[in-house]
């Protein structure tokens, strides 16, 4: 009876020790991850800073007043007035 | 022996003196460790993570905002705000002018700033925001203790001065503070998240430990302009300007059948992207705030209710002869005589006295509830912040002159946008619908006047651009047009003065219109003032801009396949993601 007790403490000693440790491990490794997850959202604001940049970027070369200047001054393209179109049936 | 000789001492006694100092030292550290280790762990933990744990504010991106077919119109780009804890940088005080070289301001002003906030106790304190990230970090690398970063958005606008009064702008603090960035500022603005890190002894962020809530980013916005419109109305309205030597103007383009805002411009403008706004009247979207009496335009409502009164038809003929009309003491005037007209006859010549005739065979309540019908003396229910009802008097309170005015288009205020809904309404045969910035909002129609009448109406309106019609140069080539001039004396301090307002408004293709549009030019100084030759020609390119754009085939030359175009109807949208 005694030597029983005695055996259950033992086992719960080393339970409550075991579970001490898993607590570190488990909590060492959620700050692993969680400095992965931190890299990868830096990555991807990153990306999204960049695709929003490149957006500007696009709209200001795709910007119709620059866009008609290129045309009508650089190409000499012109819009075709009503007399000079024709309707093919 | 010098032993024996020694005097006796108590041993015993001794021992427990010994015993006694040891023991009481001993619990006093034991007393003082448990004190601190037990009682009082909270405190001390948290004055040490305090050293060096802090919990620091993720910024949340905001939602960019695009024009119907995804073209950016507002995107937030990264920046970086330096602050500074000045107890910790006023330690380093003799490189404090290298500091302020680095950010460009003056070193005095910088010391004064630090030393007041210092003596608020205050730890926090912004050196200078919103620097490009290649600046700040240079101010990083002088490693001054007490200077950290923060990162924050900015907006940028590529549409700069067109879409100003449109979307507005944002504060340094990234709020909406004008038009669609604060009419939708909930859904744009993010949620800032907060996460937790371990600070070194300079203060800089040497690791994060945890996320203690995540950021949520903001919504992204579709609005339901199209740019290319947008330039092209904005550039028509600049040129008009110039050329009629005007103070203010607006273009409002509609679509019919959605009720979407295709365009709306406003002169002068802004750029959005400056901070130094100059002149705060310029920020007005006159296109809504400003309400002006519209004159001729509204006699298409006034048609509309004496068609619907049933005591008029559209070939009752009125004599308008002489040209003046006496209403109690005051003169209604034509320009010049015209005669005897039918309804059509009235738009197209544009006769006030006709006007005032029909109005005399009708009830107040009835030109009234026909405009409030058409939503005059009502916000559009756009949504837009600002927005001005106009003024439309209840009917108890018209005299015979003001009947006679407000059939004419007197005596009522309205915005451009206003009209340009009332338009769009005759033009989708009767269903009204709020104006929407958003695409693809579907918002919710309701009849407000027979279809047949609207019909009748709008056959009517195309005289007005058919030679003869007082807007020959609103014709569009290759398109029927039906609309309506208006040119009204501005009132100011309780007088009609000589200056004048140009308006034009209509629709096209007349038999089945995409596109309402709303000119209006204020104080035209280069002699002319008529809508018919100051507004009619802009509404003229910027409607005929607007078909090419949208794909409409033309309707007014024969051998135009009209089926060609449908399959191509709508531009596809790029998706937007993010």
């Amino acid at each position: 009876m005694k030597l029983l007790a005695i055996a259950l403490t033992g086992l719960l000693a080393l339970a409550v020790l075991g579970s001490a440790i898993f607590v570190v491990v488990a909590r060492h490794d959620s700050r692993t991850q969680f400095t992965v997850l931190e890299r990868l959202v830096g990555e991807r604001d990153e990306l999204n800073i960049e695709w929003g940049r490149l957006q500007l970027e696009q709209a200001t070369w795709a910007d119709p007043h620059r866009i008609e200047q290129v045309a009508t001054r650089d190409l000499g393209m012109r819009f075709t007035p009503p007399s000079e179109r024709r309707v093919l049936p | 022996m010098s032993r024996n000789r020694a005097p006796k001492v108590n041993l015993r006694l001794r021992l427990y003196g010994v015993l006694l100092v040891f023991g009481v030292a001993g619990s006093g550290l034991l007393a003082r460790a448990i004190d601190l280790q037990v009682l009082r762990k909270d405190f001390y933990q948290d004055q040490g993570d305090a050293r060096y744990l802090r919990e620091v504010p993720i910024p949340a991106y905001r939602g960019n905002i695009s024009d119907r077919n995804g073209e950016p119109l507002a995107v937030s780009t990264p920046v970086v705000s330096l602050w500074a804890d000045p107890g910790k940088l006023l330690e380093s005080l003799d490189r404090l002018p290298e500091l302020a070289d680095a950010l460009n301001i003056d070193a005095d002003a910088l010391l004064d700033k630090l030393k007041q906030e210092q003596h608020r106790d205050r730890e926090f304190v912004y050196l200078k925001r919103h620097m490009s990230p290649e600046k700040a970090q240079r101010v990083l690398d002088l490693a001054l203790p007490g200077v950290n970063q923060r990162r924050e958005f900015r907006r940028y606008y590529p549409g700069g001065e067109v879409f100003g009064h449109v979307l507005g702008f944002t504060n340094i603090d990234d709020r909406g503070q004008e038009g669609i960035e604060l009419a939708f500022d909930h859904w744009l603005a993010g949620e800032s998240g907060r996460k937790r890190v371990i600070r070194d002894r300079r203060g800089r962020v040497v690791d994060t430990v945890e996320q203690v809530a995540p950021p949520q980013p903001g919504g992204d916005l579709i609005l339901s302009l199209d740019r290319r419109l947008q330039y092209l109305a904005y550039r028509e309205l600049q040129a008009a300007m110039a050329q009629n030597r005007a103070s203010s103007g607006s273009i409002v383009v509609l679509e019919v059948g959605t009720g979407e805002i295709l365009a709306m411009v406003n002169q002068p403008s802004f750029n959005p992207n400056s901070r130094r706004r100059e002149d705060t009247a310029n920020l007005r979207n006159r296109a809504l705030t400003d309400v002006f009496e519209p004159g001729s335009v509204i006699k298409p409502f006034t048609v509309a209710a004496a068609l619907e009164s049933g005591e008029f038809q559209a070939h009752t003929v009125i004599d308008t002869s002489p040209g003046t009309l006496q209403v109690a003491n005051h003169v209604v005037k034509d320009i010049r005589p015209y005669g005897r007209l039918d309804l059509a006859g009235i738009l197209a010549k544009s006769s006030n006295v006709g006007a005032t005739r029909l109005a005399q065979g009708m009830s107040n309540d009835h030109i009234w509830d026909i405009f409030h019908r058409f939503g005059f003396g009502q916000a559009t229910g756009s949504g837009f912040p600002g927005e001005a009802a106009g003024v439309l008097s209840a009917p108890k309170q018209w005299g015979p002159v003001e009947k006679a005015t407000i059939s004419y288009g007197y005596g009522l205020s309205t915005t451009a946008l206003q009209l340009a809904q009332a338009f769009a309404t005759l033009a989708d045969r009767g269903r009204m619908r709020a104006p929407s910035f958003v695409h693809g909002a579907d918002t919710p129609s309701s009849a407000v006047i027979d279809p047949h009448l609207a019909a009748q109406v709008s056959q009517m309106l195309e005289t007005v651009t058919a030679p003869g019609g007082s807007a020959t140069r609103a014709n569009v080539e290759h398109y029927t047009v039906a609309g309506k001039t208006g040119t009204a004396r501005k009132i100011a301090g309780g007088a009609y003065q000589s200056r004048y307002m140009s308006v034009f408004a209509g629709y096209a293709p007349a038999q089945n219109p995409r596109v309402a549009c709303v000119v209006v030019i204020h104080d035209p100084r280069a002699g002319s003032y008529y809508g018919g030759t100051v507004a009619a020609p802009v509404f003229s390119r910027v409607v005929g801009g607007a078909l090419r754009l949208l794909n409409v085939p033309p309707n007014a030359s024969p051998g135009w396949p009209q089926t060609m175009v449908a399959a191509v109807d709508e531009p596809v949208a790029e998706p937007v993601e993010r």
